[in-house]
This record gives structure tokens, sequence and C-alpha cells, in this order.
């Protein structure tokens, strides 16, 4: 498995308490517009990835993930 | 998408509250009768939110020396600091503040929101990294959004989470800055500051204080948690406001960094903004002395707190981990927020209802703010308000 599925394999676990019934969580998957995600939801799904990875996501990028994708690649680049 | 289309959700939560007829944001002070009371949307209330800490505002000698200095030096300054913007009492108020402070540098700012702004905004830049508390002021994220460095929030008030996000920096953790406040404006809970300033310097990186509600209300000399902490010596810069404990505008950054002076003259918000106005100069002079003269005040302060805190608690209200100047009351559901700061209202006291995202969690507040100048039957007026919601409609927290 690479680092990417790695990485998108355990965002998805940490993501499913979120995902509302029906819908289907990929790596499109919007964090906001799909999954319907607050910004404090965001932020506490945040501090459960940067513990799982032992990373520390910069505010200053947050704007740029929008998709599940976007978070997993971004791990990897702090990775 | 339209221009206006991102302030849809503000345009509908107006006219949801004006459908129900409440406008909690920006009531119209209309009369002020003391530091404590006061018409407000056409009701005489208490004035429970208004960070009037000393209920300095009507301090007679704060009132004579604005008065006195309108009159010898004009309304304003009509111009930046570092323009023609400093006056002596500039000057002054910068080497009193060091003095009550026990260091050698003091920036007077116009606002507080300039000072935390701008000092944040300014201190580290591309390529270095701050590290501030989730629960931090606006004012601050917004300073340290415009930096350009780096910026990682850690759990609020957990040493141990800055110090893990620390570690994870490695050799970058010597050069990086924290950012804390000593009471956090909303939840009116006190930062953990012994742990932090141990974990700063485990580190070696730099700590920048905010307390803003803290100055004058805490620590042996009113100086703020940093004091009551014993840890003033690890605290880098404390910034601050005038616009509360001392009842007028202003704020301010101090600190023994001989860098400061230089600093000064980077910041933005000092550079490019009028200077404070002669009275307002005048009257936090004024104020800092009665700080430092008036311990008592303090004492009453406490007391009022102690009260409010204790009372509200005792009614099963889920308030703060400690009594605090700042006393906020968490709803959960954010319609009986604004239902009972409209029945607090209509009982005749004025708190502040913050609710979501201006509030630290999904939840809703009813924040309160002591004062020093209440009397103990007015902290009673409040916690029977209180009282009378409760027993009429039961708390719909679920937590």
């Amino acid at each position: 498995m690479s680092d990417y599925q790695a990485h998108l394999s355990r965002i998805f676990e940490v993501l499913q308490p979120y995902v509302p019934e029906g819908e289907e969580l990929n790596e499109q998957s919007e964090l906001v517009a799909d999954l319907g995600l607050s910004s404090i939801d965001v932020m506490e799904m945040i501090v459960e990835i940067e513990d799982f990875f032992d990373i520390s996501i910069p505010l200053n990028i947050l704007p740029d993930i929008s998709t599940v994708g976007d978070l997993a690649k971004a791990i990897g680049n702090i990775n | 998408m339209s221009l206006f289309d991102k302030f849809q959700p503000m345009i509908d939560m107006r006219a949801e509250l004006a459908e129900i007829g409440v406008m909690p944001f920006g009531p119209v002070t209309e009369k002020l009768f003391s530091a404590t009371e006061g018409i407000v949307n056409g009701k005489h209330v208490i004035l429970a939110g208004t960070n009037n800490y000393l209920g300095l505002t009507f301090n007679p000698d704060c009132i004579s020396a604005a008065q006195q200095a309108v009159a010898e030096q004009g309304t304003g300054t009509t111009g930046s600091r570092m323009a023609n913007g400093t006056f002596s009492d500039h000057l002054l108020l910068e080497q009193e503040l060091a003095d009550f402070f026990g260091v050698n540098h003091a920036i007077v700012f116009s606002t507080g929101y300039a000072a935390t702004m701008g000092m944040s905004a300014t201190l580290a830049g591309p390529g270095d990294v701050i590290l501030l508390d989730a629960d931090s002021h606006a004012s601050i994220y917004d300073g340290v959004m415009l930096s350009g460095a780096e910026v990682i929030r850690f759990r609020h008030n957990d040493p141990a989470d800055l110090d893990k996000r620390l570690r994870r920096l490695g050799e970058r953790a010597k050069e990086a800055l924290v950012i804390v406040e000593g009471i956090y404006s909303m939840g009116g809970d006190q930062s953990p500051l012994a742990e932090i300033a141990a974990v700063k310097r485990k580190y070696g990186c730099y700590l920048m204080v905010d307390e803003a509600h803290s100055l004058g209300m805490i620590g042996e000399n009113g100086r703020g948690v940093a004091e009551s902490e014993g840890v003033e010596a690890d605290v880098d810069f404390i910034i601050g406001t005038f616009s509360k404990s001392l009842g007028a505008i202003g704020g301010y950054c101090v600190s023994n960094h001989p860098e400061l002076e230089a600093i000064r003259f980077t910041v933005r918000s000092y550079i490019f903004t009028a200077s404070s106005s002669p009275a307002v100069i005048a009257s936090s002079r004024a104020a800092l002395r009665i700080i430092k003269q008036q311990p008592e005040l303090r004492t009453r302060l406490w007391d009022n707190a102690n009260q409010l805190y204790d009372g509200l608690k005792a009614l099963g209200l889920k308030v703060g981990p400690q009594a605090s100047p700042v006393v906020a009351v968490t709803i959960e559901d954010r319609a009986q927020a604004i239902s009972w700061w409209t029945q607090l209202f209509d009982l005749g006291v004025y708190v502040n209802l913050v609710v979501p995202p201006a509030s630290p969690s999904v939840h809703s507040l009813l924040r309160c703010s002591v004062s020093a100048a209440y009397s103990s039957e007015q902290v009673e007026k409040i916690i029977s308000a209180f009282t009378t919601l409760v027993n009429t409609t039961p708390v719909n927290n679920a937590g």
C-alpha cells in the first residue's frame, strides 16, 4: 500500500463517524459540501489525524484542503 | 456566485432574530447612570456584559484627567505615532507601563485589537513558526494569519499538547513563538501559565501572553496571570488593552527585549493609524495609577466574581472550571440561549450573547463580566434573574 493509500485509509476511519447516512465516502468527497462538517468538526477531525500521524497540520494550508484526497496529499507533504 | 452570497448566513440570522423581536448584537446604550447601570435599548438594566472589571469608566480622577487633557491638548492627535501623533503623554504612559510591569520597553497602541493583531502579525514572519492556543482571541488569529509564518494550533490550555507540537518541530522549536492568553475572554478560564512557561523553557522558544482580561485583576500588583503564576521572567512579550480594566481604549505591548524599540516601527497597526487622543491617554494613565494605589478594587472584583460564580453554579448552570471575572454560562441549544438572553434583558440584566462561530465551541454562551463596582445586591439581582429562568425553563444541555 502506498503512503497516499495508507493516509486515505486512516482518514476514512477518522471521518466515518461524521459521514451522513446514505453518503458514500471516497477521496473526492468534499469535507464541507458533501459531509457537511462544520468548521469546528473539521478542526476536531484534524486534531485526531494529527495525533495519529504525529504531525502538526499548519492552519495556513487548510484553505487548500477541500476533499479527502487533498487532506491525504497534505499529510504526505508534511511527512 | 454573487459578491454578497457569503453574507447570506448573517442575513438569515438577523432575519430570524428580527422575527422573534430580538437584537442581541449591537444593543444601543442610551444613558449611563454609573459604571454598573444604564438604559440600553430603552430598558433600565444592570450592565453585566461590559468588561468594566474595575468600574473605572466613571472614576472622578480618570474623568478629571481626561477633561484637563482635552482642554490643554485638544480632541485628537490627527496623526500616527510615527508621524505627528506622538505627544509627551504617550511616552509618559509607555514609561509608566514599563515601570508597572518591571520591564524596560513598552509600546502604546490605539486599540487592543491593534496591539494583539499587530504584534501577532509582526513578531514572526515567513519561515518562522507560531503556536497558538486554540481558544485565542480573533485578533490573535487575524494577526498570525497575516504574519506569513507557519501557524499551528494546540489544544486549549493543554501544555502537553503544546509540548508534543514543539517536539515535532525539532530544531525549529527554539525560534518558535507561542501565544496564549492569561484569562480567556469567552470562557473566563485561566491559562496554566506556569506549565506553559515550563514547556517554553524546555524548548527555548519565545512566549507572548495576552493579559487583556487579567490586567489589574490578578497578581499581587495586578500585573496579570504571569505575575500570579510567578513566571513573568519567562514571558517575552505581554500584550493587552486599556478598554477593560482601565476603562478607556487602547492597547500595549511590554517586554525586556531591546528589539521592541525597533519592532514598533515595523508594526503596521502602529504605523498606519492615528494615535490615541489626549483624553484617552490621560484617563488611562490615571486608571493605571489607581490600579497601583487601590488593590482593594481587586478584592471587591473577586468577591463579586466568586459570589456570581458560586450563585450560578449552585443553580446547576454549566459555568467555567473556576471563578473568574468572566462567568460564562454554556447553553447548548442556540434558540434557548437567545430566548434566555431576551428574558434576562427583560428582567433588567444585560449580558453578552455569544453564538457559534464566535463562541469557542458548537455551543452558545451567556457571558457575564463582573465589575468591582457592583454592590452585593446587584450581583444578587443577576443571580436572581438566572434563578427565574432556571425555575421556568429547564436547561436543554445534553452534556
